[in-house]
């Protein structure tokens, strides 16, 4: 087990560096710099040439990078090139608001995705089911941005129910948080409820046809008793594999959420830096975000084995 | 000794902000409310775009909305541009100029004192101008860079030379890079000034609030207790948040979605005709725009109406191939509006010996929202005069250094200046290192410096009314149309106007409104 998680962990190192690698190169690869973006139309190539030397783009990009990596493995995130203030500094707020409002969706849309999908798998076929089914497939296919835009001319345009701007700030009370972050957290519930609501309703019936739920059937269980005590467990693996996939995305996936709602996160922190060429903190947000994905991943992996008992007990190379 | 504009430039001016809002009173009816008496309280909230986490309030590096309008709320202006366009005094009580206007005395404002209870005096105004001479990097630079010296005559007053005459002095230094601070300061986080609110609590890129200042000097001004801005980049959230009351007010309103937005009953729609001006550049040093003929071709060759209502959903003025638009004390009226006209656009294209004409023209969102649709009206209607208009789109990412000034024939924009001096120096002047056309025509230099430095204001008139005839007979520029600025307002607020420099009342709508009863 020890073992195992070490290996993942390696794994994640190494997948974090190639999404450093990759970053950096594409950041290259875009016509445009930073002093570009900071100059607009103003850029002269005088200018432009100063600016870059002033910010030290004039070195050459592998150079850059390799100064980049040294200081980030000793912690060190570097500073904006724009501002010059630390990027620690204006990264870990947006961090933990992304985070919270990810942990507000995550609290209520995973009990109630599982549950649904559970509740779906045993009455198969009825009208719940099929009700649950059309109305998950209706809120996966459309994009977060549409239902965003949905929800604000429902609920607040129309309605004045609930404000259309996540406009949070330090020291604001806990029911004006909940009140502002509703609407994005309702976009964020209904994404991923509907996918992991049909990943567990998909598995626990894959379940369901197996011979021992037949014979536990024939044994006159109740269906019910089936249902949670033979089949779930046995599904729990890939549910819990698409459940933290999914907060894995409520973390890494909300940018276009953040755009619509104005939430000041991780997401549209890193749009604003793209759109600057602020490499510092594109590189840090990507990290982060790279890591949160990796990290998650290796959970599931790791619970997929915890839950599986022939996973847990391997009996050598004969199984 | 003369005012910096006599009677005349003032009637005409009047005139036109007349049958600016007479449009005006079809979209939203605001002129008929801004008669009342300003009530005091409430909280105002401005939703406004262009605001990033590196924004402070260091005065020589302003240059987006949030920054701009929030600076105005903490400190004021030397001068400031009124609705009608005119130079009004503001921390600068009264000026004189001296025969050639090459030394200008300016009296400093008594009675106003600074948040941090310092009274105002010349030495406040003159380190405050310093901030952005010499061996600065302020964006204001080359500005401030004709003042060859600023001296203290007095407690109140200052005397300014220049190394040549400048009729337009007072609107110079309404630039919004020209506020001032307390002597000596420096803390650009912590601003301090003699403005309408004082900052209570600022994240940069993401919002601020701030508090009426009780001693504010300005009559009828700080109305609301208090003023909260939330930055909101997204055109749709921030019209959202408009629509849905969480803000009064919201800038750069989308020329796409304006009218289904005027449709709301709570929401008026606020549209400032001004300097902002759409550009098709042709380089006049590169093949084939190097003979006149061509660029005339061009200029014939597209339907201005058409581009208007497309691209800018009508929300703008026609242009006539000058940069100086109809709120310009010195817009030349009586030069014939050029029209779509394939047979002289072919006329012209024949006498370059261009038969056809076929040139490339680069464009890119980046020149202004909609440019790239507006590149493809065009090409129809130049098809239509037998030229051929190969598009070639650009990303927006690094159009300004790539693109803009490098290639023969593309796309671009500039934003309205204060003075038709400024305008006609910084694009057109052949020494200028914005001269985006490469256009170098000796009398028109001439005529513009000798223009800046009249006092007489019928004079400097005939001399701008012909240099823009220059510029629309034989400069490079194609200009199709000016963009109005849109904003958008709550029907709760009152005291809105229209104004021609910028969005939001010229940056200073906080200090300006009220709440209805």
């Amino acid at each position: 087990m020890l073992t195992l998680i070490a290996k993942r962990a390696v794994l994640g190192v190494f997948t974090l560096w190639l999404v450093s690698v990759l970053v950096f190169a594409g950041t290259e690869i875009l016509p445009g710099d930073v002093a570009g973006a900071i100059l607009g139309q103003s850029a002269t190539p005088e200018s432009l040439a100063r600016l870059r030397a002033e910010l030290g783009l004039d070195v050459p990009a592998l150079q850059r990078y390799a100064e980049w990596l040294t200081g980030f493995v000793q912690g060190d995130m570097g500073r904006s090139m724009a501002s010059g203030q630390p990027v620690a500094d204006l990264l870990w707020p947006r961090f933990w608001n992304t985070m919270a409002l990810a942990a507000y969706a995550g609290a209520i849309a995973v009990p109630l995705a599982v549950g649904l999908g559970i509740t779906a798998a045993a009455l198969r076929g009825g009208i719940f089911d099929r009700v649950s089914n059309v109305a998950a497939l209706a809120f996966v296919s459309l994009p977060e941005y549409f239902l965003g835009l949905l929800l604000v001319l429902w609920l607040s345009v129309k309605t004045g129910w609930l404000p259309s701007l996540a406009d949070t700030y330090d020291g604001m009370g806990l029911a004006a948080w909940f009140r502002a972050t509703t609407l994005p957290m309702l976009v964020l519930v209904m994404v991923t409820t509907a996918q992991i609501l049909r990943m567990t309703r998909t598995t626990v019936l894959g379940v369901m046809d197996q011979p021992y739920v037949e014979t536990a059937f024939l044994k006159g269980l109740r269906n019910g008793r089936v249902v949670l005590r033979h089949a779930t467990p046995n599904a729990a693996a890939p549910i819990v594999n698409v459940v933290s996939f999914n907060i894995a995305y409520l973390i890494t996936g909300v940018v276009l959420v953040e755009a619509v709602f104005n939430y000041n996160g991780l997401g549209r922190f890193m749009v604003d830096a793209v759109s600057r060429r602020d490499l510092p903190l594109v590189q840090a947000a990507a990290m982060i975000f790279g890591g949160v994905y990796v990290f998650l991943n290796m959970v599931a992996d790791i619970a997929a084995i915890a839950l599986n008992p022939r996973l847990r007990h391997p009996r050598g190379k004969e199984a | 000794m003369t005012k910096p504009h006599d009677q005349l430039g003032i009637n005409r001016r009047g005139l036109l902000a007349g049958m600016a809002g007479a449009g005006l009173l079809g979209v939203s009816g605001l002129p008929l409310r801004a008669q009342e008496t300003p009530r005091r309280g409430g909280v105002l909230k401005l939703g406004i775009s262009g605001g990033s986490t590196t924004d402070d309030f260091d005065v020589r590096k302003l240059a987006d909305w949030v920054p701009v309008n929030q600076a105005y709320m903490v400190m004021n202006g030397l001068v400031e541009i009124d609705s009608d366009n005119i130079a009004q005094p503001e921390l600068l009580e009264s000026w004189e100029a001296e025969p050639g206007a090459t030394v200008w005395t300016f009296d400093v404002r008594r009675g106003v004192t600074f948040h941090n209870g310092k009274s105002l005096t010349a030495d406040d105004v003159i380190y405050s101008l310093n901030l952005h001479r010499g061996d600065s990097s302020s964006a204001a630079r080359s500005i401030v860079a004709p003042i060859t010296e600023i001296e203290k005559t007095g407690d109140h007053q200052i005397r300014i030379t220049l190394e040549s005459g400048n009729a337009d002095l007072p609107y110079v230094l309404s630039d919004y890079h020209l506020l001032v601070v307390p002597e000596g300061f420096d803390d650009w986080s912590n601003p301090v000034g003699t403005g309408p609110f004082i900052p209570e609590r600022i994240e940069p890129g993401v919002r601020g609030r701030f508090v009426r200042n009780e001693d504010y000097w300005k009559p009828g001004c700080a109305n609301v207790d208090a003023v909260e801005v939330v930055v909101i980049n997204d055109v749709t959230a921030r019209t959202n948040a408009l629509m849905s009351g969480q803000v009064q007010a919201i800038n750069a309103v989308d020329f796409k979605t304006v009218n289904l937005l005027g449709r709301n009953p709570r929401v008026e729609i606020v549209r400032s005709a001004g300097g902002q001006h759409f550009t098709f550049l042709m380089d006049c040093t590169k093949a084939p725009f190097t003979d006149v003929n061509t660029r005339l071709a061009i200029k014939h060759a597209v339907d201005r109406q058409q581009l208007l209502d497309t691209a800018l959903a009508g929300y703008g003025q026609l242009g006539n191939d000058h940069p100086i638009p109809q709120t310009d004390r010195f817009h030349n009226s009586e030069l014939p509006q050029r029209t779509y006209d394939p047979e002289q656009a072919q006329f012209y294209a024949q006498k370059a010996g261009m038969d056809p004409l076929a040139v490339t023209l680069s464009a890119s969102d980046a020149a202004f929202s909609g440019a790239v649709d507006a590149a493809a009206v065009f090409r129809a209607a130049a098809t239509g005069a037998g030229i051929d208009v190969t598009i070639d789109r650009q990303p927006a990412d690094g159009y300004w250094s790539d693109v803009w000034m490098q290639v023969p024939f593309c796309m671009s924009y500039w934003g309205g200046r204060p003075t038709a001096d400024q305008m006609l120096s910084i694009a057109y002047e052949s020494t200028s290192s914005y001269n985006d056309t490469r256009w170098a025509n000796e009398r028109f230099d001439r005529l513009l410096k000798e223009a800046r430095a009249l006092l007489d204001e019928e004079k400097r008139r005939e001399i701008y009314w012909e240099c823009q005839a220059l510029i629309h007979n034989d400069g490079g520029a194609m200009i199709p149309m000016f963009g109005d600025y849109l904003d958008a307002v709550s029907t709760e607020l009152r005291g809105v106007k229209p104004h021609a420099m910028f969005n939001l009342m010229g940056a200073r709508m906080a200090e300006k409104v009220w709440f209805d009863a």
